[in-house]
């Protein structure tokens, strides 16, 4: 009962989209109020009947009703609870639906906070929303129904894919989901900004919010998908340059040019055309990312649904909107005023260069990422394109890009003195020189790269204490004085700071594992030790374990410090999931300080013993922390009050006309 | 602009440069490529080919027309089977074995690398499951 229930409020949630994206818009078309009034009830009401089918998917899945086809698919008695709930979304057909109550959030979220948009402009985004939310959830029901049905119902499900069997899953898709579908909002706006052919500093103040909030949720989802990987597919790697990962990667990318020159039409009114044309591509990109993973055209580790009819239904809504958008843009662009020309020395024209390098390194990455398929299509030659190419052509857009970095936010608007704000970062500079020097004297092994690249990454780091050190006024003011400053800084200004150097940190993880991890690849028997970067690892002994849907080889060892003092035990093991007979490897990782030593298990060999494969990860978990301090500088960001009192201004002068 | 031209020319630089391609073994009767080029290899990993000797091992990848041997040092991927698909990425040694540093066997047991599986469809020898 409670699947037919959650198949009709999927049917009436694609109704409701369908009023939701036409009522508003005849409205602000016609300057019908009424009409326009439609649109937050409807989106309101819409969430709460994606959000009653979801939870219909999710009872059927708890409740392991292996009648429903996709339960069967992907669930098993025996799964623990967790697992069950988060597998909901481990498959093509539940995730499209977290995709599609995630976008109906957001719809519900402008209703409820957009009050103080004008009519019109709430109106037209809401619409957008709908459009967009109807396509998909026609997709859904036209090619992907969760809540089919199977008769006779089978006894037993065939279990979900091991590999999803994580933590990882219940996290993940819906912070990706969140990031990805949260540009929809500033997509939305783009289209009805252009729809009403118009658009003011006000409108990007109204913008960044949104985009920011999707950044912080993409942010978050890219660095967990990574640790992800990271732990579970027992290589060790953090980032493959995986065109599903790509996928994820390019809207960040655009999303954060986005983010920096939102910023110059809000406080400058200028690269107006520009800052419309990358809302549009930042939630194109997505839509490019969901057909990519949904329609299995690229080959990938994370292709787990491959169905040609599916992929070309979400081509088609692909050029529907990217088309629908550009075309918009074309048509309009044109009656939008550019806005002020200004001094390539100043704030502004810092953020322009940031602009250039970002879209050009998008453009790069998407390059790299669809060239096999035009290549196959042209010459019917299969190629592939991989870490070198991505690590060539990006690396050298962003090593400049983050030399320019800490420069940025001391520069003045409008005119910037170049030579005053080089020497107030001289501090930074002689912090990174130092640091190339010592790491390149003192740590054998070390690269002239590398300590280039930890220079880097002090430089970064230092540019942005330099910033909030000046913020709190502090070569003059006392250090008591400068406390106090810091804590009443705005939170964009400490967002910044935050975000900036969160790019330091993630930079010196990465440059860490490149130069100084240590790989161990051997043979061992019970007893005996390795020596890796000054630790030994003994191996103890394995041990058979029966969990809950698998059984598994436990191999366990206990780890030495230098001085030979015990530090604890890893754990490794060979685990086979019973009910699709699939092997996986789970690694074993104990934590030191921020590095990690990584154990994986190999095959047994023909003497008793088996294979062990060891790294080092020196200084690894900086990459994943550096994203975090990249996020929690978002969210001082969002949490800025000059965000949101742009609002209450223009309520204030609608509220002085009448009198 | 001449950052964009710059930028440009890199990116087709690096394409041209740093992209490999795929084979079947049967690809490559045809054109051999020069030993140390790398490209990947893509087939079937043949019945009673595999053979482990400590951490090295070797096995036979085929596509039921022609076989290659391949060399390859390191832990295998989880559902690496015999008689399954599987891409390997690398270069050819100057005795003609084929020397892999990366492995990638299907990730679930209803995945086939797209490569291997569209080749082996049009030598008809695919079979669905």
């Amino acid at each position: 009962m409670t699947v037919e229930i959650g198949h009709f409020a999927l049917v009436l949630a694609f109704a409701l989209a369908l009023v939701q994206a036409i009522l508003p818009l005849a409205g602000a078309r016609l300057g019908d109020e009424r009409l326009m009034a439609t649109g937050a009830p409807t989106a309101l009401v819409g969430l709460a009947i994606t959000a009653l089918a979801f939870a219909a998917l999710v009872a059927a899945y708890v409740a392991s009703d292996f009648s429903v086809a996709n339960v069967w698919e992907n669930s098993h008695s025996a799964k623990p609870l967790l697992y069950k709930v988060t597998g909901t979304w481990g498959n093509h057909e539940g995730s499209m639906l977290l995709w599609v109550l995630i976008l109906s959030l957001f719809g519900g979220l402008v209703a409820l906070f957009g009050t103080n948009l004008p009519a019109t402009l709430r109106a037209n985004v809401l619409a957008v929303q709908g459009w967009i939310g109807a396509a998909f959830l026609l997709f859904i029901l036209a090619t992907s129904n969760p809540f089919a049905r199977l008769v006779p119902a089978p006894i037993e499900g065939r279990d979900l894919n091991p590999v999803l069997q994580d933590i990882g899953l219940a996290i993940h898709p819906p912070l990706l989901y969140l990031g990805y579908v949260g540009f929809s909002v500033s997509f939305s706006f783009a289209v009805a900004a252009l729809i009403e052919g118009r658009i003011d500093a006000a409108w990007a103040r109204w913008v960044r919010p949104w985009t920011l909030a999707a950044w912080i949720f993409l942010t978050g989802g890219i660095a967990m998908g990574s640790y992800w990987a990271y732990y579970e597919l027992g290589w060790g790697g953090f980032w493959f340059w995986d065109p599903v990962e790509n996928a994820s990667f390019l809207p960040w990318l655009a999303g954060t040019a986005l983010l920096h020159s939102a910023l110059v039409m809000e406080r400058r009114s200028a690269l107006k055309i520009w800052t419309v044309l990358l809302a549009i591509l930042a939630f194109s990109l997505s839509l490019l990312g969901t057909f990519l993973v949904r329609s299995g055209v690229l080959t990938s580790v994370h292709t787990f649904a491959s169905d040609p009819t599916r992929g070309v239904f979400i081509l088609m809504i692909l050029m529907l909107f990217i088309g629908g958008a550009l075309a918009l843009f074309a048509l309009r662009a044109s009656e939008l005023s550019a806005g002020g020309i200004f001094q390539p020395v100043s704030r502004e024209g810092a953020l322009v260069l940031n602009n250039l390098f970002l879209s050009t390194a998008t453009a790069t990455v998407l390059i790299g990422t669809l060239y096999p398929l035009v290549v196959e299509a042209l010459t019917e030659d299969k190629i592939s394109v991989g870490a070198p190419f991505f690590n060539l052509t990006f690396g050298s857009l962003m090593v400049p890009l983050l030399l320019v970095v800490p420069f940025g936010p001391l520069l003045a608007w409008k005119r910037g003195d170049l030579y005053a704000v080089s020497q107030r970062l001289f501090a930074a500079f002689g912090l990174a020189l130092a640091v190339i020097v010592v790491s390149y004297a003192l740590i054998d092994r070390m690269s002239v790269f590398a300590a280039l690249g930890y220079g880097l990454a002090a430089w970064l780091i230092g540019g942005a204490l330099t910033d909030l050190a000046l913020k709190a006024g502090l070569p003059r003011a006392s250090l008591g004085v400068a406390a106090r400053r810091v804590v009443g800084l705005p939170g964009s200004a400490v967002g910044t700071v935050l975000a900036h150097a969160g790019l330091g940190v993630t930079l010196l993880g990465i440059v860490s594992v490149y130069s100084l991890e240590v790989e161990r690849f051997v043979t061992m028997k019970p007893g005996d030790t390795l020596e890796i970067a000054g630790r030994t690892l003994r191996f103890e002994e394995v041990t058979p374990v029966r969990g809950p849907n698998y059984v598994e080889d436990q191999a366990r060892f206990a780890v030495f410090a230098p001085d030979a003092s015990p530090q604890g035990e890893i754990v490794s093991a060979k685990r086979v999931y019973t009910a699709r007979r699939m092997p996986t490897t789970e690694a074993g990782i104990g934590t030191f300080g921020f590095s990690q030593l990584y154990v994986s298990l190999g095959d047994p060999t023909a003497d008793g013993g088996i294979v062990v494969r060891a790294w080092w990860k020196p200084q690894v978990t900086l990459i994943w922390l550096g994203a975090v301090v990249m996020m929690v500088g978002g969210v001082f960001s969002l949490a800025d009050r000059r965000l949101r009192v742009g609002a209450p201004a223009a309520r204030r002068k609608k509220a002085a006309l009448p009198a | 602009m001449a950052f964009l031209a710059v930028a440009a020319g890199l990116t087709f630089y690096a394409l041209g440069q740093r992209t490999s391609y795929f084979y079947m073994p049967a690809d490559l009767a045809a054109a051999i490529p020069a030993p140390g080029e790398r490209f990947r290899l893509g087939g079937l990993v043949e019945k009673g080919s595999v053979d482990r000797q400590g951490l090295n091992v070797s096995f036979a990848v085929t596509d039921h027309d022609r076989t290659v041997r391949v060399r390859y040092s390191g832990t295998l991927p989880d559902l690496f089977r015999e008689e399954q698909g599987v891409v390997t990425e690398g270069a050819l040694a100057e005795d003609g074995v084929f020397v892999a540093d990366l492995v990638l066997a299907k990730h679930d047991e209803t995945y086939m690398p797209r490569e291997v599986a569209d080749a082996l469809k049009e030598k008809g020898v695919w079979q669905e499951e």
